[in-house]
């Protein structure tokens, strides 16, 4: 059976917590949380995931830079990525889905979204 | 001589083969009698049958009862599977009420136990931050801490605009205040208000002690309005960042004195 790997990327501890809650709801799933960019970036360069849920504001580097990072990286371009930020304008989302982000959600979250887009995006029933 | 009975012996055995033939053909012809025979008999028996308008009376009886029957059996099965479709309809709604109760239940736990998870003030008001932030969708806001001796609410935390931009206020005096004072959420939503008004202001209370307040000045822009889970996080905040910040300012307190008391006791000791 195949486990599938997610890393969420947030500042926030009480974000991340409430992602692992909404996340673990899915069979099979690893996750791994990454407490900013920098520490995001070290993560999904040094292991294997299926799904990145990238915050866009936090300190060290931001979710925008380790977007583009990722993208730039040859294996990690077909990583599905999902953004969740409080930036609600319509050019942040713009700029997001430009630098390679697959999903736009904004807060506060609702984890059947959450759940609903992670589920579509890892190709779950 | 013998030439003339070689002659009539097979003269004798053609004559023999004809009677088998005959035989046989007489055989054939006595089973096709006695088939048609049953053939007609069959056939009279259903005449007669047919004749007999009582019989078909009764047959006809019977497969209208038999139809009936069946159209009732239709008739309840689709009542049937009409009512396990509505049962069905009624198991999800359920389901999908049951899964947001089940998310609304996860963010007011974790809610709470990100509150209760250090004993440090500034720790514990960058969590009611981020939960003002990330479960309510709050842009601007402030956190209040009140002075017991001059009954002084000054914002000790902001978010989205300079602390100096939210006013002092006093104990019962104002929308803030107010709400300090009697406990009860004041909320404007969908009111018209003074622009230094907040929405809402959710006052802290621990039991009837009144140790702050949270007032929200503007929802981020996605954020249309609040939620029944908002209204639940403003109890919850009410009563358990009230809690975490008296704990704090206690274990502080406690730190202090500890620390004087150590202090005299190495002076005295030493």
């Amino acid at each position: 059976m195949t486990r599938h790997r997610i890393l969420i990327v947030e500042d926030s501890p009480t974000m991340r917590q409430l992602l692992v809650f909404a996340l673990k709801r899915l069979k099979d799933v690893d996750i791994v949380e990454a407490q900013d960019g920098m520490d995001g970036l070290r993560k999904v360069t040094s292991d294997h995931f299926d799904l990145a849920l990238v915050d866009i504001n936090m300190p060290v580097m931001d979710g925008l830079k380790l977007i583009s990072l990722i993208r730039g990286e040859e294996s990690l371009k077909a990583m599905p990525i999902i953004v969740i930020t409080t930036e609600g304008a319509r050019e942040d989302r713009e700029r997001a889905l430009a630098l390679g982000a697959d999903e736009y959600l904004t807060k506060p979250i609702q984890a059947n979204k959450v759940l609903q887009v992670a589920k579509g995006l890892l190709k779950l029933g | 001589m013998s030439e003339k009975r070689e002659g009539l012996f097979s003269r004798a055995e053609e004559v023999l083969g004809l009677f088998r033939k005959g035989a046989e053909f007489t055989q054939e012809l006595l089973r096709e009698n006695e088939r048609l025979r049953r053939e007609l008999a069959r056939l009279e028996g259903q005449q007669l049958a047919a004749s007999d308008e009582q019989a078909w009376e009764k047959l006809r009886g019977e497969l209208v009862a038999r139809i009936e029957s069946l159209e009732g059996e239709r008739t309840d099965m689709l009542e049937r599977l009409r009512a396990v479709e509505d049962e069905n309809q009624q198991f999800t709604t359920r389901y999908i009420e049951i899964e947001e109760e089940n998310n609304n239940l996860a963010s007011l736990y974790v809610a709470s136990f990100q509150l209760h998870s250090t004993l440090h003030l500034q720790e514990v008001l960058q969590i009611i931050i981020e939960i003002v932030i990330n479960l309510i969708g709050a842009e601007v806001f402030a956190i209040y801490v009140l002075d017991e001796k001059t009954n002084v609410l000054s914002p000790v935390a902001s978010e989205g605009a300079l602390l100096g931009v939210f006013p002092i206020c006093r104990l019962g005096q104002g929308m803030i205040g107010g709400a300090v004072a009697s406990g009860e959420t004041a909320c404007l939503e969908g009111e018209e208000r003074q622009p230094d008004q907040p929405i809402v202001a959710i006052p802290l209370r621990v039991q009837e002690r009144p140790i702050g307040a949270i007032a929200i000045q503007r929802l981020l822009q996605q954020k249309d309005g609040f939620t029944p889970l908002d209204h639940e996080l403003f109890t919850l905040l009410a009563g358990h960042a009230a809690t975490a910040i008296f704990a704090a300012r206690l274990f502080s307190q406690s730190e202090r004195k500890l620390n004087t008391i150590q202090g005299f006791i190495d002076l005295l000791t030493k």
